[in-house]
């Protein structure tokens, strides 16, 4: 059924009032989380280079998580609200004690990466295994600062964000690992960048595969992924990711190569998030995409087409 | 304790008087506005901006921060003729829209940092003292009430007017309505003079009559604010099956757990066995 | 009824939900309509035509209430031989005098009663002061005793006249004039009728979208002739409710701000037709009328005692001689037109807007640029306080700010719970109202006004021995004051208003206590026993679910409480109830006396068998089945033998400007009507290509009349922020009108500019073959307040109703184009052009 009524074609659900800081924050925050993993991983194998990139980039990526954050409030100095409750049917709750851990943590591993600076002896091993701890602390968290954030979008009337529940948190932990990995190719020694090369490998699986039926399985409600900005945006993730990929695995022994395709792997993940939040906007900021799915709902539960009282469909406003 | 009989003992109160709602008729509403302005002036609310919007005689353009109750106007051509006789063959439909303090109330499910509450007579109210303006309520809501007003930062809506039933009087707009198109009162009292009022108008041949929101198995449990209607919900921008997306977050969360697992076992796999 | 009476609309509401079927008859499809069972699109200026096809449709089939017309109404009076009606004269009545511009009623009369005509000056004079008006309580003058048919044969009685007048007025030629189909008109007879008689009555309920017509007065009578031939008149759930256009309209005309009455509905007296007292009286009453008009002299003597008090004495005729005297027309318009000539120095302002609220902005505005001093109170800052600097005439150029001569005092006044006071509305109801707060800054009462203005007037004249200056030194000016502001006690007014005797100061109960001798004093001898027993009757507020259906202990009603007029005729000639669902006042033999739920309006202990012995005059004269007791013989009037200057029966004519000539009759329009023949009062010449479309204006919910109460306020602004035309689709697409686009509407007097809504609640409607196009424009706006916009009215020319003096101001022909209109020097030549492709030249209407 194409053919739906509204109210002279007013949105029925409020699209989200976030501004582009939380796209951004989607970003940041699966960097950061990315990053944090490859760093414990680096850690536990032996790649301080890997490590270093890793830790700086998941504090500086959550630094930069917080300002979008706090930014985006209607009143930014009360942003120390959100730690008054801690609400499991809140996923923006649950993200803040998520922030909350993960904050300290990612900073302490930051920090204790002066380590080599320190004179040697007690103070260099009691910031070394300090690090470590924090570190690994960090990583525990990451995946649920990385899968989090599917859950805040879909958890809303916002149809194309609610109707993509089963894939949001795939999309975004893909994306969260391409992003570290990107990093890790820009910034990480060449010989140490073996396994963010797999990590990109898997996010990129994971996040094409999320995408792809984020665009093509969701019926109606696939329709704003796929036209568009936020159609735009989708597509060229989706190839630069298959680029970063491809560079990745190729550019093994090149520096050039592999700089450029964890710079497109990091644009391929801010495409994406950027492609899955005004997609969801688009979805809630049309009519057709609450109405739709709801009227035939309806139709299916009472198994016979709606009848309108009135055959006639609502009359678009001029200005349209 | 049935959460959809007195959401406000399902949330910790432990006597909580009865739950008290609105009943918005639309057969008998004039399209006066007194409900927009009473509102406004018990309330304290801005002014909306003066802009004429061309949707028939609503210029206020559905409920948002500054508007709490917002008329809607929809002419139609009138439903074919019932037994003895029609208006003609133009129809004028007029409803007060509100927020429906949903049993299941999605706005009050995200709030993160515990503004929006349930009041002991299972009304949601957003404590403007705490709302730091996160903005999370507004795409969750089903009905697209909610909102935030600019240059202020937070979240407003419709308290049915909590600082008038605290003393027992009635909302302004309920008082102000010169037509009792809206009706406040004990939720389950209204809910059985809708289904008679519903019944009354089918007998006279008004078989578009419809109540919505009235229904506790609902997808949002039923609403504290329901309605008479006489045609579809969304010719009046209403969802046609509005469901509390807080429903499908447990679901949400095990699919967010599987991604991690599967993220976290990802990175274990690159770094495991291969030393490059 | 929705749209302007949001509140008193819930009783429809609730009628409706107990069954009552509602019918809205109306050129356009309002929030009214959409409550109603029926809606009947009418094409504006054409109700007579429509009711008189209903009251066809009675006499035709002999639906009418047969016993009731027979005994309460003038039906079986036999007219005098000489009568010729419109369907003799092709649209005139016997009598017509073209040079003095009114008929000779001489041919009119009842039987038997040609010496009760006024003469034909007399009627003229009449139509120069709207002497109608003072008969709001009370029919005009005629004998008792008349020559009657009561077998309703006689071709002389009223009920063939009727008949026959009304014979044309098919479901065919209701659909020619009107465009309303047969089938809607079908059904609105069948309703009416079927939902009258003993056991069912019918309301009637109008507002100034009848009043506001050239024949608006006939209009009503019309109804009126309808609602007394289905005995619907003077009985529960019947009668005719005139909504008005302001909460305390009816107390302004009660305690009149109107030229040509004194309170009461007393006339003011004329220069030549009332030299002294007793002739005043005399032209009051008629000597061998029935009725409670025959006291007229005690309320009279009352009044001026109320003025002069202790100076007004048997010697002076108690200082009648002060009362000012009628000249001529001194209505608003003519004053507005004696403006612009330069005859008027100075003008007071209060709580009225005229620059947007009256017919003819323009002339109202340049009238009042040529003042010596202009006084404005009101609330806000209002267009009639700053039409100086600002409104269509400075953009213009036609009033140059530095060179209007006018000085103007803007004066804060204060809003209606600042002040207590009663208001009295439609219902004649008088409500007290407490004061709930002190007025801000400087903002005063009316009452805080005019006494203090009187006070100070009084001391500068003190040392006068002028003897022009004696009637205000003369007055009786004490009232007490209290508070900071000196501010009188309205109550102190009010008393006074209800009366009380002399030297005790006792309140009186009602009228009939009222005195010739000067020893009684009221200030309103129909709002008598207002202050009954000392009480503020006015101010009670036992709630209607502590009382019966009638509630009379709500507030007070004039006369005497009475909530049902005439509702003798709720009761049969016997004095039964019509029926047991429907009684209301009846005659209790046991106890020898009227009862029921109401002040029975009759005398208690007269029985319905009484009949008056030869000679009788006064309230005497009455019979006990003569319901109507203020008329001259009793009876509900369906044909007027005098009192109105237009006729006595209501005709279709159409309206001053029209888009076609009148299909019944050769005579366009009401030859009677006033009109003011001047190059700045020019009318679109009927069926005008150049003006092709109907317009016509009313009000929205959301505002209140011109808007000074309500365009100033956010809350209300926002709900209707911009001045809109609706316009049917199919004009639209005729004229290239786009929905929120602009549009302006074009009359020979000015040019509107507005946003356009593109409606199906307008349609065209076939009128004589062909599609007339109606469009309709909000008369809420003007140039200052949050929103702004052109104001209607000034779109309109002043013709006027010659029994009222009411404007004609719910139709008249334009044209509409899409975009905006011009401005300055641009849009005066723009007007120019189209009254020059209109064909105007001086004097442009005859006929």
């Amino acid at each position: 059924m194409t053919d739906f009524r509204s109210y002279y074609g007013r949105p029925v659900v409020r699209p989200a009032v976030w501004r582009k800081d939380i796209a951004g924050y989607l970003f940041t925050g699966g960097l950061a989380a990315g990053s944090a993993l490859l760093a414990a991983g680096a850690d536990l194998t032996g790649r301080p280079g890997l490590r270093r990139v890793g830790r700086l980039t998941a504090l500086g990526a959550l630094g930069a998580s917080t300002y979008f954050l706090v930014n985006d409030l209607g009143r930014p100095a009360r942003f120390h609200h959100m730690l008054r409750v801690a609400k499991p049917t809140s996923p923006m709750s649950v993200g803040t004690w998520i922030l909350a851990a993960f904050g300290p943590a990612a900073g302490l591993a930051a920090v204790s990466e002066i380590a080599p600076r320190l004179p040697g002896g007690p103070a260099r091993t009691a910031a070394t295994a300090a690090g470590r701890a924090a570190g690994l602390a960090a990583a525990a968290v990451a995946p649920a600062l990385a899968t989090y954030t599917g859950v805040l979008l879909a958890d809303t009337a916002t149809p194309s964000w609610h109707e993509a529940y089963p894939e949001l948190p795939f999309v975004f932990a893909g994306s969260a690992l391409a992003a570290g990995a990107g990093m890790a190719l820009v910034a990480a020694p060449l010989a140490e960048t073996g396994p963010a090369r797999r990590v990109a490998v898997a996010g990129a699986a994971l996040e094409l595969y999320g995408s792809h039926r984020v665009e093509n399985e969701l019926g109606l409600l696939s329709e704003p992924y796929k036209q568009g900005r936020p159609g735009r945006l989708l597509r060229a993730g989706r190839a630069l990711t298959a680029a970063g990929v491809v560079g990745a695995l190729l550019g093994r022994r090149s520096k050039v190569m592999s700089v450029l395709s964890g710079a497109a792997l990091l644009a391929a993940s801010v495409a994406t998030r950027f492609g899955i939040f005004e997609g969801g906007i688009a979805s809630a900021a049309d009519p057709r995409y609450t109405v739709v799915p709801q009227r035939e709902r309806l139709d299916r539960i009472t198994r016979t087409p709606s009848t309108p009282v009135t055959a006639a469909p609502e009359r678009a406003p001029a200005q349209d | 304790m049935d959460n959809a009989a007195s959401p406000a003992a399902a949330s910790g109160y432990a006597d909580p008087p009865r739950r008290m709602g609105f009943f918005t008729d639309t057969s008998v509403c004039i399209g006066c506005k007194a409900c927009e302005v009473a509102c406004k002036e018990w309330n304290g609310v801005p002014d909306d901006g003066f802009n004429l919007l061309g949707m028939s005689y609503d210029n206020t353009g559905g409920l948002s921060a500054n508007s709490w109750r917002a008329v809607a106007f929809i002419e139609q051509p009138a439903p074919p003729k019932a037994p003895d006789g029609g208006a003609g063959d133009l129809r004028w439909l007029m409803m007060s829209n509100v927020c429906k303090h949903c049993t299941h109330a999605a706005c009050l499910d995200v709030c993160p940092t515990g503004a929006l509450f349930r009041t002991e007579f299972s009304t949601v109210v957003v404590q403007e003292d705490i709302c730091n303006g996160c903005g999370y309520c507004i795409p969750a809501c089903p009905y697209g009430v909610i909102d935030q007003r600019e240059g202020d930062g937070r979240a407003w809506k419709c308290t049915m007017c909590y600082d008038r039933i605290g003393d027992g009087l009635t909302p302004a707009c309920a008082k102000a309505c010169p037509t009792q198109s809206i009706q406040y009162g004990p939720l389950d009292e209204l809910r059985g003079r809708a289904e008679q009022r519903q019944a009354k108008l089918h007998e006279a041949g008004e078989t578009s009559a419809r109540l919505y929101g009235n229904d506790p198995g609902d997808g949002v449990g039923g609403d504290g604010a329901f309605f008479l209607l006489l045609d579809e919900p969304e010719v009046y921008g209403l969802p046609p099956d509005p469901v509390v997306t807080t429903r499908d977050l447990p679901k949400m969360w095990r699919t967010a757990g599987l991604a991690a697992l599967t993220m976290a076992a990802a990175v274990v796999a690159a770094f495991v066995g291969r030393s490059r | 009824m929705a749209e302007a009476h949001p509140v008193g609309f819930q009783w429809v509401v609730d009628a409706k939900q107990r069954g009552a079927k509602v019918i809205h008859v109306d050129p356009r499809f309002t929030r009214t309509s959409a409550l109603a069972d029926r809606y009947v699109p009418i094409r504006a200026g054409s109700d007579i035509a429509f009711l008189g096809g209903i009251v066809n449709h009675i006499l035709s089939r002999g639906l009418d209430f047969r016993e009731y017309v027979l005994a309460y109404t003038n039906a079986a009076t036999i007219i005098t031989k000489d009568f010729r009606d419109t369907e003799d004269l092709d649209g005139l009545f016997s009598g017509w005098d073209p040079e003095a511009g009114v008929y000779d009623p001489a041919s009119w009369q009842y039987e038997g009663h040609q010496e009760d005509s006024p003469s034909v000056a007399e009627v003229a004079a009449h139509k120069e002061v709207a002497g109608g008006l003072r008969h709001e309580s009370h029919g005009a003058p005629v004998g008792r005793h008349t020559q009657r048919d009561e077998t309703l044969q006689d071709p002389r009685c009223v009920y063939q006249i009727l008949k026959r007048h009304y014979s044309r007025y098919t479901p065919e030629m209701v659909q020619e004039v009107c465009g309303v189909p047969p089938d809607v008109f079908a059904e609105v007879c069948r309703a009416w009728t079927e939902n009258s008689g003993r056991e069912r009555t019918t309301c009637l309920v109008y507002s100034v979208g009848w009043t506001q017509h050239s024949v608006g007065v006939q209009y009503i009578r019309t109804g009126a002739i309808i609602q007394l031939l289905l005995g619907n008149m003077g009985r529960p759930g019947g009668g005719i409710l005139a909504l008005r256009g302001h909460a305390s309209i009816q107390g302004s005309t009660d305690i009149p701000t109107l030229f040509n009455l004194l309170p009461g509905y007393l006339p003011m007296p004329h220069h030549a037709q009332h030299p002294t007292l007793d002739k005043w009286v005399e032209g009051t009453i008629h000597q061998a009328q029935k009725g409670f008009w025959g006291s007229a002299r005690a309320y009279c003597v009352s009044l001026l005692k109320a003025y002069w008090g202790e100076k007004a004495t048997p010697d002076n005729d108690f200082c009648f001689g002060y009362l000012p005297r009628l000249t001529g027309d001194h209505g608003t318009y003519q004053q507005t037109l004696d403006m612009i000539d330069g005859k008027i120095c100075g003008y007071f302002l209060l709580g009225q807007n005229p620059a947007v609220g009256s017919a003819h902005g323009r002339a109202q505005r340049l009238g009042m640029a040529n003042l010596d001093w202009l006084v404005v109170r009101d609330l806000y800052e209002i267009e009639s306080a700053t039409f100086w600097k600002n409104g269509p005439e400075i953009e213009t150029g036609e009033i140059v700010t530095e060179e209007c001569r006018t000085e103007v005092f803007l004066l804060p006044a204060a809003a209606h719970v600042e002040k207590e006071g009663s208001f009295t509305q439609t219902q004649r109801m008088l409500q007290w109202r407490e004061k709930a707060l002190d007025p801000p800054g400087d903002c005063r009462s009316e009452l805080w006004f005019f006494y203090h203005l009187g006070r100070l007037i009084r001391q500068k004249l003190a040392d006068s021995t002028q003897p022009r200056d004696r009637p205000i030194l003369d007055l009786a000016w004490e009232y007490p004051t209290h508070g900071p502001h000196d501010e009188p006690s309205a109550e102190a007014v009010l008393m006074e208003i209800n009366g009380y005797t002399l030297p005790d100061r006792q309140p009186l109960s009602g009228f009939s206590e009222l005195k010739d001798d000067g020893s009684t004093v009221c200030g309103c001898w129909i709002y008598s026993g207002v202050f009954k027993d000392g009480v503020n009757q006015a101010a009670r507020r036992k709630p209607g679910t502590d009382q019966d259906w009638v509630a009379s202990e709500w507030a007070w009603a004039w006369p005497m409480n009475r909530r049902i007029l005439y509702n003798r005729a709720s009761a049969d000639p016997d004095g039964k109830p019509w029926s047991e669902r429907k009684k209301y006042v009846w005659w209790d033999p046991e106890r020898n006396e009227w009862t029921g739920f109401d002040v029975p309006d009759f005398e208690k202990t007269k029985p319905p068998s009484y009949r008056p012995p030869d000679g009788a005059t006064g309230p005497a004269a009455l019979a006990g089945d003569d319901p109507f007791v203020m008329q001259g013989d009793g009876k509900g009037w369906l044909y007027v033998p005098s009192g109105l200057i237009d006729g006595p029966l209501p005709t279709h004519y159409e309206p001053v400007e029209s888009p076609i000539r009148n299909p019944l009759y050769k005579q366009q329009f009401n030859p009677t009507r006033r009109y003011y023949d001047r190059p700045d009062n020019p009318l679109n010449p009927v069926g005008s290509t150049v003006f092709p479309y109907v317009f016509t204006t009313s009000r929205l919910t959301e505002h209140h009349t011109a808007g000074g109460m309500s365009r100033t306020l956010a809350y209300l602004s926002e709900l209707q922020p911009a001045m809109f035309i609706e316009v049917s689709p199919e004009l639209a697409a005729l004229r290239g009108l786009r929905p929120l686009d602009w549009a302006h509407v074009v009359t020979t007097r000015a040019v509107v500019e507005a946003r356009v809504l593109v409606t199906d609640r307008l349609r065209p409607l076939r009128v004589e073959n062909h599609a007339v196009h109606q469009v309709w424009l909000p008369y809420h706006w003007g140039y200052a307040g949050l929103v702004t916009g052109d104001a209607a009215n000034d779109l309109l020319g002043i013709a006027l109703d010659p029994n009222v003096l009411i404007q004609e101001s719910k139709v008249g022909t334009c044209d509409v184009q899409p975009g905006r209109r011009p401005t300055g020097r641009a849009l005066l030549a723009y007007l120019a052009d189209y009254r020059r492709r209109a064909g105007l030249s001086e004097g442009n209407q005859r006929g």
